[in-house]
């Protein structure tokens, strides 16, 4: 199973390098979120500097959904889901390849807003580890859920308007608890970073036992 | 001979339309089998049924003794489908393409290369992306991943269309080959004189059910 997950997630992977769409469009999408509120909060770099951590998390909300969508639009074209399921790869492996695709994609562009944070918001990285913590583990549910939903809409005709319509209220906790751990990491509050880091673990878990059960039954209704 | 396909009186609701409306055939393995009939009479329905992909409503159904009724998931990695759709990623190059494909099935991939070769993909082709290809070079793509499969039941939906004259013979000879070798075809084809010398028998579709069976 492990071997054709990491099929999938190569195969996605491949897919992302020759079109470069988070590359060329996602990632800069995420920094012109953070751009934008630059520029409307100029006149007070305090409360930009505070809600950095919040900012970074929309950025990633927003970039992630457009991410989930294209990691789905391109199984849903020229019948690829048909050829899917006629293979012997199991919608399990299938879920979590696309998953860890969709994951390290989310990644490398929080890396990318917090550079932009600390470029734009005069933030300051106090604790890098539980900032790294705290992304790979929101990351981690964001993607699992994301691939949950992104199923869910692939036989769905207004899937584009559709899927962030449904999935950014229920990847609204994963918003707060990578912002409070986000707080902690770039020293603006002093409260226990490492609780909310616990609380993102418990919910990619949840999200990913979820998703091996539910993937299967998605796939085979869209 | 055993059965490859044993239907009767199948019915197959897409939404409430019921594109098979009590179908009832025998294909035997080894058989060569032409599904002949205008559009939509549910020749294609009939092809997807076969490969597991549509849910049953009524009758029963096996196919390569596998009930789909009970299960319609065994029988998937058996069959080869070539359908209107290619099923290709456009992204990926001919190569990465067929690889891909072969490797969801544990094919080798000097297998799956063998079958690009078979069907006239080589050299240069393997290396441009699938959606800088001509409808023809897309559809030898897709013949070459249900080539490399090496199915025991291949299932064809207007396997000649697009191809070009060279590329409708190497069909032709394909499925000589593929039939003398113990598989069994079933296909779905509206250019009647070419599939008529290639088939051993015709199911006639009309209003999702199978009217005529002729040798």
């Amino acid at each position: 199973m492990i071997r054709d997950a990491l099929l999938i997630a190569r195969k996605d992977l491949l897919i992302e390098w020759r079109s470069r769409v988070t590359i060329n469009q996602v990632a800069p999408l995420g920094l012109l979120i953070l751009i934008v509120f630059a520029f409307a909060f100029d006149a007070n770099r305090n409360l930009l500097t505070k809600g950095a951590p919040g900012l970074v998390w929309v950025g990633v909300l927003f970039a992630g959904v457009l991410t989930v969508q294209r990691s789905f639009t391109i199984e849903s074209a020229d019948g690829i889901t048909d050829a899917l399921r006629l293979s012997s790869i199991s919608p399990v492996a299938m879920f979590l390849g696309k998953a860890a695709a969709v994951g390290l994609q989310l990644f490398v562009l929080e890396i990318v807003l917090v550079g932009g944070a600390v470029v734009f918001f005069d933030s300051r990285i106090g604790d890098p580890v539980l900032l790294i913590a705290a992304a790979v583990t929101g990351t981690g549910g964001f993607s699992a859920i994301g691939c949950i939903y992104g199923a869910m809409s692939l036989g769905v005709r207004v899937r584009e308007t559709l899927l962030p319509l449904l999935l950014i209220p229920v990847v609204a906790p994963i918003l707060l608890a990578g912002t409070r751990a986000f707080e902690r990491a770039l020293d603006i509050s002093t409260q226990a970073g490492w609780n909310w880091v616990g609380l993102l673990g418990v919910m990619w878990g949840v999200y990913l036992a979820v998703g091996t059960l539910a993937f299967g039954p998605l796939l085979e209704d869209g | 001979m055993a059965a490859a396909i044993d239907f009767r009186d199948v019915v197959v609701l897409l939404g409430r339309f019921p594109a098979l409306a009590g179908a009832t055939a025998n294909v035997c393995e080894g058989e060569v089998v032409l599904l002949r009939g205008p559009n939509g009479v549910g020749k294609t329905t009939f092809l997807r049924t076969c490969a597991g992909l549509n849910a049953i409503t009524s009758g029963s159904a096996e196919v390569l003794g596998h009930d789909l009724t009970a299960d319609r998931n065994n029988v998937r990695r058996h069959v080869g489908l070539l359908g209107h759709r290619t099923h290709l990623y456009d992204e990926l190059t001919v190569g990465d393409n067929v690889r891909f494909w072969a490797s969801t099935l544990g094919i080798a991939e000097s297998d799956a290369m063998a079958a690009a070769d078979r069907v006239g993909l080589t050299g240069r082709l393997l290396d441009v992306e699938v959606q800088r290809l001509s409808a023809g070079q897309r559809r030898r793509t897709a013949l070459a991943v249900v080539v490399a499969r090496r199915p025991r039941l291949w299932l064809l939906d207007e396997p000649h269309a697009g191809l070009d004259h060279e590329g409708r013979d190497n069909l032709d000879e394909l499925l000589r080959q593929a039939a003398d070798a113990g598989a069994t075809i079933v296909f779905a084809s509206h250019e009647l004189d070419r599939a008529e010398s290639v088939a051993d028998r015709v199911l006639e579709f009309s209003g999702g059910r199978i009217e005529r069976d002729d040798p």
